[in-house]
């Protein structure tokens, strides 16, 4: 098998997916040309993130790797999910093939920019440097 | 759950072998397993199956016995026919090679490393449709033109090209044509006097014969250049003891392909056209590939708003098992090259499908596909960025 059971279950049975009318936050990342897309949706209530749906355009680890991370981000506080790695998500999947590794990134970076989305909205201050995005896309070419 | 019948539809992969096949290769694994390069009647034994098999193969190929040389498969084919045309036009001076930007990579990283070794190369552009044009191909003929290498029909979009005006061509012009013949035979008409090839490559699991076995057909006269070295078999220019069980296995299998071709390639054609008039309807989708000059077995079609390893997986959760040319399904970062050649813009050659059939398939199963597809299309639409942004005007539908 290509993928773990865990990966499997959450392609087959994603957590937290769809969009949301009165998102307080929303993150994009990804590009079509390399063929993953990410957007995570965030309902936010005193700093707790109350709520989160996800929708993605990507293969199967794309997907599981969204669904888990929004799993992962439900009912904490903003500041803990912003600490979320890739690292973390793939050991919750139980393992990534090394070629999918990106999608993990691409899960931890989507629910970066909708945290850095809900603090630009409510002007609330933040360290740029917690931003910095490296190259989301492998492909290496944009 | 409800036992759910497997629908295999990924024929271009690989093939279920036949029963005459597995019925001609059980002999040779335990009671005739000599060395046909032995003197004694247990060689001797095998060297005259091997002789037979030659015989047959050849007659299906329209060639002669002598011109048949036994390898591991289509690629090593490929790689031999390349490597020795490259050797007889740099004795000549002749070191520029015209193929065609959709070949499979067999052909595509041999001439890769070709021009590593200072060969030119030129790749004849293959058009929207999936075709090539011979007039093109002609115009990029130069004096210093050792070989052309044109695909006798495309593994991804199944588009099968004008192989007899390519020849004639090369024929005209004094140069050497191999073809790619791996998804054509046993599958369309193949006659290498009529394509007047001086090499042809092919596989035998491709048409239900076993897995590791191939066959380079080169002309009669064509000096060929050795992959491997180290014995007698195949007159010299590919050692290795014979894979006797696997010759078999191919000649019955190629046999009985050729034997059926006509009444097989009207039944899948049907299942085809069947399938492409059912997926159709799935809006903003489009069929890769010429619709009329393509393989019996082959349809490939895009989705847009979809990435196509998802569509795999969900459709071999419906026991569909099919393949796409999707990054993330072919390996690399990139989708597959044939659709990239034939114009189509990353993100709709992501959403790829490719469904290759057999004629065990059925016409039932056809209807099964015809359903599934678009629930799962419907799914995956619904849960992507790209597709919502379609929808609400963002981005513009690319098909």
């Amino acid at each position: 098998m290509l993928y773990s059971e865990k990966v499997m279950d959450h392609f087959r049975n994603p957590r937290n997916l769809g969009t949301m009318e009165d998102a307080d936050a929303v993150g994009e990342v990804g590009n079509a040309k390399c063929g993953d897309i990410m957007r995570i949706y965030l309902k936010i209530k005193d700093d707790i993130i109350t709520d989160v749906k996800f929708i993605t355009f990507g293969c199967g680890s794309a997907i599981a790797s969204s669904s888990m991370a929004t799993e992962m981000i439900k009912g904490k506080p903003v500041s803990e999910a912003l600490q979320l790695s890739n690292k973390a998500v793939v050991e919750a999947l139980e393992g990534l093939p090394a070629h999918k590794l990106h999608c993990s990134v691409l899960a931890e970076e989507a629910v970066k920019a909708a945290v850095k989305d809900y603090y630009d909205k409510n002007g609330i201050a933040y360290d740029k440097e917690q931003f910095k995005q490296g190259p989301t896309c492998a492909c290496g070419d944009h | 759950m409800t036992e759910q019948k497997l629908i295999y539809v990924d024929n271009s992969a690989t093939t279920k072998m036949s029963q005459a096949a597995v019925d001609a290769m059980l002999p040779y694994l335990a009671e005739f397993y000599g060395n046909p390069s032995s003197l004694h009647s247990v060689g001797q034994r095998a060297a005259e199956a091997i002789t037979l098999a030659r015989a047959q193969i050849a007659a299906c190929l329209d060639c002669t016995p002598q011109e048949i040389y036994f390898t591991s498969g289509g690629s090593e084919a490929d790689n031999q026919a390349l490597l020795s045309a490259a050797m007889i036009g740099e004795r000549k001076g002749k070191k520029h090679i015209i193929s065609t930007a959709i070949e499979h990579h067999a052909v595509l990283h041999t001439l890769r490393r070709l021009q590593k070794q200072g060969f030119e190369v030129t790749l004849l552009d293959a058009h929207q449709d999936g075709l090539v044009r011979p007039e093109e191909l002609a115009a990029a003929i130069r004096p210093d033109t050792c070989l052309v290498s044109v695909m006798f029909a495309n593994n991804e979009i199944g588009t099968i090209q004008p192989i007899e005006e390519i020849g004639r061509i090369c024929k005209e012009k004094g140069v050497m044509f191999h073809t790619d013949a791996v998804q054509a035979v046993g599958h369309i008409p193949v006659s290498v006097q009529k394509a007047q090839a001086d090499f042809l490559a092919l596989s035998a699991h491709k048409f239900h014969g076993p897995k590791g076995i191939g066959v380079l057909y080169a002309k009669k006269g064509i000096p060929l250049t050795n992959l491997i070295e180290g014995g007698a078999q195949e007159r010299g220019k590919r050692a290795g003891t014979e894979n006797i069980p696997a010759i078999m296995g191919m000649a019955a299998a190629l046999k009985e392909a050729c034997d059926h071709l006509d009444e097989n390639a009207a039944k899948m054609r049907a299942m085809r056209d069947r399938l492409i008039e059912g997926l159709s309807v799935i809006p903003h989708s489009t069929v890769n590939g010429d619709h009329v000059k393509r393989l019996p077995g082959n349809v490939n079609m895009c989705f847009e708003g979809i990435e196509g390893e998802s569509l795999l997986l969900l459709l071999d959760d419906k026991g569909i098992c099919a393949s796409s040319g999707s990054a993330c399904t072919s390996g690399s970062l990139d989708p597959s090259h044939v659709l990239l050649a034939i114009g189509l813009p990353h993100e709709v050659a992501h959403g790829s499908l490719r469904l290759s059939l057999s004629e065990e398939n059925t016409m039932e199963e056809m209807e099964y596909i015809i359903k599934a597809v678009p629930e799962v299309v419907a799914y995956l639409r619904a849960i992507s960025p790209i597709w919502h942004d379609l929808e609400e005007g963002k981005k513009n539908h690319v098909i």
